[in-house]
């Protein structure tokens, strides 16, 4: 396939031999049940090229949010965990930020938990989609993919961005019969519009490897962080979505047969 | 004989041998058992009879609730025969038996300290009869009275200081596990038997003190269990022969155990691992007919409610100590056998439909021994339940089985003990946070100024220095340990000699493995401390008299509860050396020295008595409870913090290392079911990982706010604080503050 790149890779290959993985990470959790199945490793890399305007990490949008470090280091801190890992159903999750800001480095992550017997999942608004090579890919057991919004318009709103190469990556995951889980943000009087859900759901209803719809309620608890980064907040004065909003949402997603939680 | 054909009748259609010939309860299970590895699907709800006494039962606890404790006797020092049977309601109860002749009437028991008495009596209203005062300060000395008459200046002064501290020097020292269930596999008459045959085995030897000891504690324990046969006859039961039915199992196990909480005031009043025994008895009713489930269940039901309202007269400063009215009746549940046979019953499923039955309570205290090789559906249940009603813990079989057996229960909140053959000196803790100050101003007590510890030379320089601090703090662990067991070897020679457990020991082999259980408290406190002195840089800085009482940090230093080695590798160290130290000393009646990492809530109090730290927390600030990570400074996730917390080697602590989990329920899964089997997943990985012990709560912040500010909405909101579950609306104001400043994993 023809490979287009939207935004500049951070980690391209040097021309000379092959120097150590080194990736800009911004954190890392062990999460229960919320990026995938299980207890996850979960490790949050830097550098976004969304500017989402309900985002909760604006620390993330840079790469220099991050610290530099060797797949090495992250791996040992993996292998740590691995036990835990494997033993509650759960795996590794890399998350941003945006992984495919860093395609080698999100690919040689994979890879070599891969490799390890961890099951894998890529967290990602698929707006790099093209970033991941299908040797990235074949590493990845289960795609998160968020997708911000169905409408172009209010794609372009909402993220600065297109929202085509995302759907182009939903569609080459379908071919690949990659499982994914999609996430859904409903921000009351953002993205709520019941046009903009159905299409999205609309969409999805049409990916036969979608397993399950996360529709998620906007909330508000990354403010403080723009405050600290001297940012100001976008969405100031933007309500949390009551339990019946989101539930009117999900139901526009299960009315298509999908699996929503 | 007649004995001979009561046991022949009674025990019927059970399996095995070498249990008939001499008193082996495990053997017992282990032939008869019937392992259930279904799902909850069979189990009954509450029948109209159960809900209307539980009813009857929440109006009165409202009532004491207002009043502080409903009724007392203040005449009558409780014995196991001192009271008239009691009832709720004789017509509708199945297993019957008070403490005193009302329930919830408190009964006093001045053998363990008059002071308690009184001071609990004056706290409530009530006073001490002239009578009994003057029996015990003129004709009957004390279990308190002899403590102090033996504790040294140097004792008293760490004890003031609160370097040692929740010692069992004016109460019951509890955590002793009688086998209850003997009462009922072979009726009295025959443990009688045993013991007689017991006590004759010293009969040639040479009278020393600690044979003398034996002889007249043994003469105690059969005497003791004649008391029990009248207790029993009181209510018309006849105890002295086996329980032939499951009605009567479950009977006459509550008969021993409530013998013991008529004498004793322990601090923990533990039941031991019953419900899988008991289910041996249910099981022949069910298979012959003679019990539907629903009857089943509600003689569970019945045996929970009476032990929900088991009551102590004790101090509002102990209950401030420990949380509303703690009694830790620990039940423990489930586990694998020896040769690797699960020993999930169906009646472990009962124990714990008694929170959906009779609604979720801190009482008694419902403890998995969980393994990931328990069958799937009863992992599944526990969380199930552990997501519903935050009332249950999980313990690590895979660590109990291979050092104490098949048989092993959890005394108080984490402590393991084989169920009679062990028993255990329970002995609070040591404060370790406070020992490194210690270390740092050369022996003075930080707060006070006074010289408690070993005078040294204080520290110089404007930087603390690592290795300096190390060596100061190591000399100071020496002589904490070596005080602390000097204080716990006055403590249970004057209990054995002034307030013997004589049914709980009754329902031991003889002779007994003793244990002194010691304690840490303040690990993070001191980990965090050492790491800040090691990676950043600490300034002390000095009063006028050139003690040191603050820090100035400068510089970022590793946490505890991350997973960073460098930390957690600190606090498994400084077990381990503590460890050492206790290990050293010399024990009455040589009893093997181990320790917990534990505090219950104590930690609140023992925060308030210790001053700056180097880690940067606030003179008085609360420790973080047991074993766990700092509040707030744990920010990798439940699971991270609880892995770093499993670094402690088991071996270093086997009295114990308690570690108190919170999360949001959406930061388990999406989906209830999510949830549950996520959770499972957790427990599996923590408990492979070699940790030991997880209280889990699962809540909202908001809920614990709300329930502070409107108390009368949340009457059973239970929440689990270390080892013990807890009725949150009775805890103190500080108490509630501490639980809701503690970290919670997970946002939305």
């Amino acid at each position: 396939m023809s490979v287009e790149l939207p935004f500049p890779v951070v980690d391209s290959p040097s021309p000379t031999a092959k120097p150590p993985v080194r990736g800009s990470v911004h954190s890392w959790d062990l999460s229960v049940g919320v990026d995938g199945p299980g207890t996850r490793f979960v490790m949050f890399t830097a550098g976004c090229p969304l500017r989402c305007l309900y985002c909760e990490n604006p620390d993330t949008w840079t790469a220099a949010g991050g610290r530099s470090m060797a797949l090495s280091e992250v791996m040992e801190r993996v292998h740590r965990y691995e036990p835990v890992l494997k033993t509650s159903g759960g795996g590794v999750t890399i998350s941003g930020g945006e992984p495919l800001v860093q395609p080698r480095f999100t690919a040689a992550f994979l890879r070599e938990c891969h490799r390890s017997g961890l099951h894998t999942a890529l967290d990602t608004s698929g707006y790099l989609g093209a970033h991941a090579s299908d040797t990235l890919l074949d590493d990845v057991d289960l795609v998160l993919l968020d997708i911000k919004s169905y409408q172009p318009d209010l794609y372009r709103h909402v993220t600065g961005h297109e929202i085509a190469p995302t759907l182009r990556f939903a569609e080459r995951l379908a071919a690949r019969s990659t499982p994914v889980w999609i996430r859904f943000v409903l921000v009351p009087g953002l993205t709520d519009a019941p046009e903009n859900v159905e299409g999205l759901a609309d969409f999805v209803a049409g990916l036969p490897n979608v397993e399950r719809v996360d529709v998620l309620g906007y909330h508000r608890l990354g403010v403080p962080k723009y405050g600290a980064l001297g940012i100001t907040y976008p969405l100031t004065g933007t309500p949390e979505p009551t339990q019946a909003q989101l539930e009117a949402a999900r139901r526009r997603f299960r009315d298509r047969g999908l699996t929503v939680t | 004989m007649v004995v001979i054909s009561t046991e022949r009748e009674a025990w019927q259609g059970f399996a095995g041998s070498r249990w008939r010939e001499g008193v082996d309860v495990q053997d017992f299970i282990l032939r008869n058992v019937t392992a259930y590895s279904g799902d909850e699907t069979f189990l009954s709800g509450p029948t109209t009879r159960t809900v209307t006494l539980h009813e009857q039962v929440s109006r009165l606890v409202e009532v004491e609730r207002e009043r502080g404790i409903l009724d007392v006797d203040v005449t009558t020092p409780s014995t196991i025969t001192s009271h008239a049977p009691g009832y709720l309601d004789r017509e509708a109860e199945l297993i019957v038996g008070l403490q005193t002749d009302q329930p919830l009437k408190r009964a006093i028991m001045p053998r363990g300290g008059l002071r308690l008495v009184e001071t609990g009596l004056a706290a409530y209203g009530y006073a001490l009869d002239p009578a009994v005062r003057e029996i015990f300060t003129k004709h009957r000395k004390t279990h308190n009275d002899g403590v102090f008459d033996a504790y040294t200046p140097q004792i008293l002064a760490a004890r003031k200081a609160g370097i040692v501290t929740g010692l069992p020097d004016a109460y019951g020292r509890g955590r002793i596990i009688g086998d209850y269930r003997r009462v009922a596999l072979y009726g009295v008459d025959r443990l009688i038997e045993v013991k007689r045959a017991e006590k004759v085995t010293l009969d040639a030897s040479h009278s020393d003190e600690a044979t003398i000891r034996d002889r007249e504690e043994l003469a105690e324990q059969i005497r003791s269990l004649g008391e029990l046969v009248e207790m029993a006859a009181g209510y018309g039961y006849d105890v002295r022969r086996p329980a032939a039915n499951a009605r009567e199992a479950i009977q006459w196990t509550y008969f021993a155990y409530l013998g013991a909480t008529k004498e004793q005031n322990g601090a923990a009043m533990s039941l031991g691992r019953t419900s899988t025994f008991l289910d041996i008895f249910l099981q022949r009713d069910l298979s012959e007919g003679r019990l539907s489930e629903e009857q089943a269940q509600e003689l569970i039901d019945d045996l929970v409610l009476k032990l929900r309202i088991i009551r102590f007269l004790r101090t509002p400063e102990y209950d401030a100590l420990f949380s509303g009215d703690p009694t830790w009746v620990t039940e423990s549940i489930g586990g694998i056998s020896a040769d690797g046979r699960s020993l999930v019953t169906r009646t472990s499923f009962r124990f714990l439909q008694t929170l959906y039955n009779l609604g979720p309570a801190p009482e008694p205290n419902l403890t998995v021994l969980w393994s990931p090789r328990l069958p799937e559906p009863f992992k599944r249940f526990c969380a199930r339940v552990s997501i519903d009603t935050s009332s249950i813990q999980y313990v690590s079989d895979e660590l109990l089985r291979p050092r104490f057996g098949d048989d092993t229960g959890i005394a108080c909140c984490v402590s393991a003990t084989q169920i009679g053959k062990s028993m255990q000196f329970f002995g609070a803790r040591a404060n370790l946070a406070k020992a490194l100050l210690y270390a740092i101003n050369g022996g003075r007590d930080e707060i006070s100024g006074v010289q408690v510890g070993p005078a040294m030379e204080p520290l110089r320089g404007d930087v603390l220095d690592h290795d300096e601090v190390m060596e100061r703090f190591d000399q100071v662990m020496d002589w904490l340990a070596e005080t602390y067991v000097d204080a716990l070897n006055v403590i249970h020679y004057m209990h054995d000699k002034y307030a013997y457990e004589r049914l709980q020991m009754a329902l031991h082999d003889y002779p007994v493995r003793r244990t002194l259980a010691c304690g840490i408290a303040g690990l993070s406190v001191a980990v965090d401390s050492l790491s800040a002195i090691r990676a950043a840089r600490v300034y002390p800085i000095r009063d006028e008299t050139g003690l040191v009482v603050d820090y100035r940090i400068e510089g970022e230093f590793p946490t505890y509860g991350n997973g960073e080695p460098v930390a957690d590798d600190l606090a498994a160290q400084l077990v381990h050396t503590f460890m050492r130290k206790l290990s050293s000393c010399r024990t009455y009646r040589k009893a093997e020295p181990t320790q917990s990492v534990l505090t219950i809530t104590s930690n609140v109090v023992y925060g308030k008595h210790t001053g700056n730290t180097p880690d940067g927390r606030r003179a008085g600030e609360p420790f973080a409870p047991g074993a766990n990570p700092m509040n707030g400074r744990d920010t990798h996730g439940l699971m991270a913090s609880a892995l770093s917390v499993a670094t402690i080697d088991y071996d270093d602590a086997l009295d114990g290392i308690s570690l108190t989990a919170s999360t949001v329920p959406a930061a388990l899964g999406r989906t209830r079911e999510d949830r549950i089997g996520n959770l499972v997943g957790a427990l599996d990985g923590f408990i492979d990982a070699r940790g030991f012990h997880l209280n889990v709560n699962v809540l909202d912040r908001a809920t614990l706010l709300d329930a502070m500010d409107h108390p009368e909405k949340y009457p059973n909101l239970t929440i689990r604080v270390s080892g013990y579950a807890v009725n949150f609306v009775r805890l103190t104001p500080e108490q509630q503050r501490d639980v809701v400043n503690r970290t919670f994993h997970g946002s939305v």
